[in-house]
């Protein structure tokens, strides 16, 4: 074997690093080291100077291992890996210490930030000496995307694939698309009518040819990588053929069930077999199992014969290259705020049922009326269910002050007379035309109280809603005919559930986690899977669909690739020690390892194996070889960290 | 008494990253928790723990990612498993079982990260060195 010769780059990152860490010292102790030829330290390692800096040293000092102590891996391995790859090194030659993220960061003392970045150093180089060069494969990608959920990130996201000539699968579970956005009136600031902006998307999607609209579907199983994923999608039983029903609605008109409308937030009725929307796409008919007594009247007046009341679900299998998640949110349950009686009194509503009775498709046609009555006087209250440490959620939903300013104006416009009162904490009108709606909401007259209200009860038939006003100084009580909360933004739990199948992390409040919080905001932290919308945190329509946009361009920017770079790091089985005990055998989560019964030994299939590195732990004769974490590799490490100082 | 000695294990994709998040947020923990990277913590064999202690650590750190959660299915599972028999074997040769912990980080828990690290060394300074022989 020819010499190790490591070359160490200790960077400054600015103040970063160099403002807690002695990096002259640290060149100093490592220069020491065995196999060190070069020890430097550099104002920027990952700047072009920077960079040039190694590939300059690689040809110069013949070095065949490189050891960068700056940021984590997880930020500039790629950028290295590629610097010395230019120099013509094998890119796994390269080791990092993370003395900024681990060390510099994190410590208080000078003196110890020191010695722990040392101690770092050192291990990456001990490692850095054992490394060996790794061969990437390239692997096909399969150009077809999936894009879970179908409001309007989902949907923006598959008519920008589709545009670009792939073929996408698009998942929704309920029985039509269109989201949250299909419930809401008007979109702040602009007063667009939200149907009216949507609908036509809606209809696009069914119009493209290569868009497959899965509704009434949901990801069973997800298994595979970036380019090859395969998923399972299991189709519920609707009841209905969906080649065949033309929604001309017979089939309702007899259905003797009546339910609470979830689509009008339970304010109005609809049968066991619907549509949730008259412009729902498609515009087919459903059954919902759990409530239809199966009295065969809607099969009997079903002209075309498209009802099957023993319907069951039906799961297939997909292949797509790459995977969209856009599932959503749930509006805050406001039951778990008791102080404010939903649920207790009819006149409480949340936000998105007041947006279903604005709506002229809504339960009251449009006409602003509770319990049949026009109110006289309309409170709202901002923050439920956010920035409330009380209900777990620290967060603010982004969405709420401006909802309420669009509501007040539309309660303000319909019904001039009645007096309107927001309670709020403090109003955030960050984004375009924001201030400016919110104060024109002001000039119509809705009072805006600062004072974040403790309770809501009954006297009469009225509401009273008690407060603080924190302007004034003083407990007010302000009487309501109907009481709007300003509810907040919530993870989906289907999409924890999700989030599970497709080994997502999730953010400190449950939403999904994007891979960077600055740089990579469309990336999730699995390759190849990527996040939009309400699920990766509260946003309003605009950011959504900014973000669907990037997230397709991701999509398609790596089905333009055509091929993945798949990293070499993978076990494999040293055949002279096996004894093919099949120990390894059931613990590999991929079944990656097979016997192999002529030679009578175990083997790995390299193209089910994802490197976990389970089964070397596990070999009793050491058999197995995990590449890039050997044991030796690993134990080098450990025994650096025990180093006497 | 000399100073307390502690090797760490993180799995690439939940404490690895959760601790990253720690050092973006700069939070401030004990110096003396040093992290080896690994991928998963299935990969770190209960070979490389006793190694440690027999070299002189006084105490072993081995963060993963929450049950259910685990990158690869289910290598935590595996990793929960092997600690749970090791702790017993540990105290058998005289080692207090306390000195290994195994802790579940997620990638978006920084604090729980330094929270956790500090009660660990905490504790070990309290067990002071091992000096097992």
């Amino acid at each position: 074997m020819a010499d190790i010769r490591i070359g160490v780059y200790v960077c400054h990152c600015g103040t970063n690093i160099a403002g807690m860490v002695d990096v002259q010292k640290v060149v100093e102790e490592i220069k020491k080291m065995k196999n060190v030829v070069v020890s430097r330290n550099y104002l920027y390692m990952c700047s072009d100077p920077g960079q040039d800096l190694i590939k300059k040293d690689i040809k110069e000092y013949n070095l065949n291992r490189v050891v960068v102590a700056s940021c984590s891996p997880r930020m500039h391995e790629p950028t290295f890996r590629n610097a010395i790859k230019q120099a013509g090194l094998n890119p796994y030659l390269l080791e990092m210490a993370n003395i900024r993220e681990q060390d510099s960061w994190v410590t208080e003392d000078k003196e110890e930030a020191t010695k722990k970045a040392i101690s770092l150093v050192r291990i990456a180089v001990l490692r850095a000496s054992l490394l060996e060069e790794l061969y990437e494969k390239e692997v096909a990608v399969m150009p077809k995307a999936l894009v879970i959920g179908g409001g309007i990130s989902g949907i923006q996201a598959a008519l920008d694939i589709a545009d670009s000539g792939y073929e996408v699968y698009l998942v929704e579970k309920e029985p039509s698309i269109g989201g949250h956005m299909a419930q809401l009136e008007k979109t702040f600031p602009t007063l667009d009518c939200s149907a009216c902006i949507l609908t036509p998307k809606m209809v696009e999607l069914t119009q493209k040819k290569n868009i497959k609209l899965l509704t009434s579907c949901e990801v069973e199983e997800v298994l595979g990588f970036v380019g090859n994923f395969k998923v399972k999608i299991r189709q519920k039983a609707t009841g209905v053929n969906r080649e065949i029903c033309t929604g001309c609605g017979k089939c309702s008109e007899l259905c003797p069930i009546f339910i609470p409308n979830e689509f009008d937030g339970g304010l109005s009725y609809r049968k066991a077999i619907y549509r949730p929307f008259p412009q729902a796409v498609p515009n087919v008919f459903t059954i919902s199992f759990k409530d239809c007594v199966k009295c065969g009247l809607c099969e009997w007046n079903c002209e075309n014969m498209a009802i099957n009341l023993n319907d069951q679900d039906e799961i297939f299998e997909i292949n797509v290259g790459a995977i969209i998640v856009a599932t959503g949110y749930d509006e805050f349950d406001p039951r778990l705020k008791p102080e404010f009686g939903y649920g207790r009194y009819q006149e409480v509503i949340t936000g998105l049922e007041f947006e279903r009775i604005l709506n002229a498709g809504g339960p009251t046609y449009g006409e602003i009326k509770i319990n049949g009555k026009v109110p006289k006087s309309i409170v709202f209250i901002h923050c439920v269910g956010s920035r409330d440490e009380q209900v777990g959620n620290p967060y603010c939903s982004r969405v709420c002050c401006m909802y309420i300013a669009k509501q007040a104006h539309l309660a303000k416009e319909r019904l001039p007379d009645c007096k309107i009162t927001v309670f709020y904490i403090d109003v955030r009108a960050f984004g375009k035309g924001f201030e400016e709606f919110y104060t024109r909401v002001k000039n119509e007259g809705v009072i805006y109280r600062r004072g974040s209200p403790s309770e809501i009860y009954k006297r009469g038939d009225k509401l009273v809603v008690r407060s603080e006003d924190t302007i004034l100084g003083e407990i007010i009580e302000e009487e309501a005919d109907l009481v709007v909360l300003g509810t907040g933004l919530v993870p989906r739990k289907e999409t924890l559930e999700l989030a599970k199948k497709l080994k997502l992390s999730l953010s400190a409040d449950n939403f999904l986690l994007e891979a960077h919080p600055k740089l990579r905001p469309v990336d999730s932290n699995i390759d190849g899977v990527y996040l939009c919308g309400c699920c990766q945190g509260p946003k309003d329509i605009p950011d959504s669909v900014a973000q669907a946009k990037g997230a397709a361009s991701s999509v398609i920017a790596l089905f333009n690739k055509r091929v993945v770079t798949v990293e070499p790091i993978q076990a494999y089985v040293r055949e002279d020690y096996c004894s093919g005990c099949h120990i390894c055998e059931g613990l590999c989560p991929y079944s990656a390892l097979e016997f192999d019964s002529e030679k009578r030994i175990m083997r790995v299939n390299e193209a089910l194996c994802r490197g976990c590195g389970v089964c070397p732990s596990a070999c009793p004769s050491g058999a197995i070889v995990m590449r890039h974490y050997t044991d030796e590799q690993i134990e080098i490490q450990v025994g650096g960290l025990l180093w006497e100082e | 008494m000399g100073r307390i000695k502690i090797v760490g294990f993180a799995c690439n994709w939940c404490c690895y990253a959760g601790a990253d998040l720690a050092g973006t947020s700069h939070l401030k923990y004990a110096p003396e928790m040093r992290l080896i990277r690994v991928l998963c913590s299935g990969r770190i064999d209960p070979k490389f723990i006793l190694e440690a202690f027999k070299n002189g650590a006084d105490g072993v750190f081995i963060g993963a990612c929450h049950p259910g959660d685990c990158h690869y299915q289910s290598g935590n599972l595996k990793t929960i498993k092997r600690v749970m028999l090791l702790k017993k074997y540990l105290k058998e040769i005289g080692i207090e079982e306390d000195r290994l912990c195994l802790e579940f980080i997620s990638a978006s828990e920084g604090e729980h990260f330094q929270k956790k690290v500090n009660q660990f060394v905490e504790r070990i300074k309290s067990l002071g060195s091992l000096n097992w022989k």
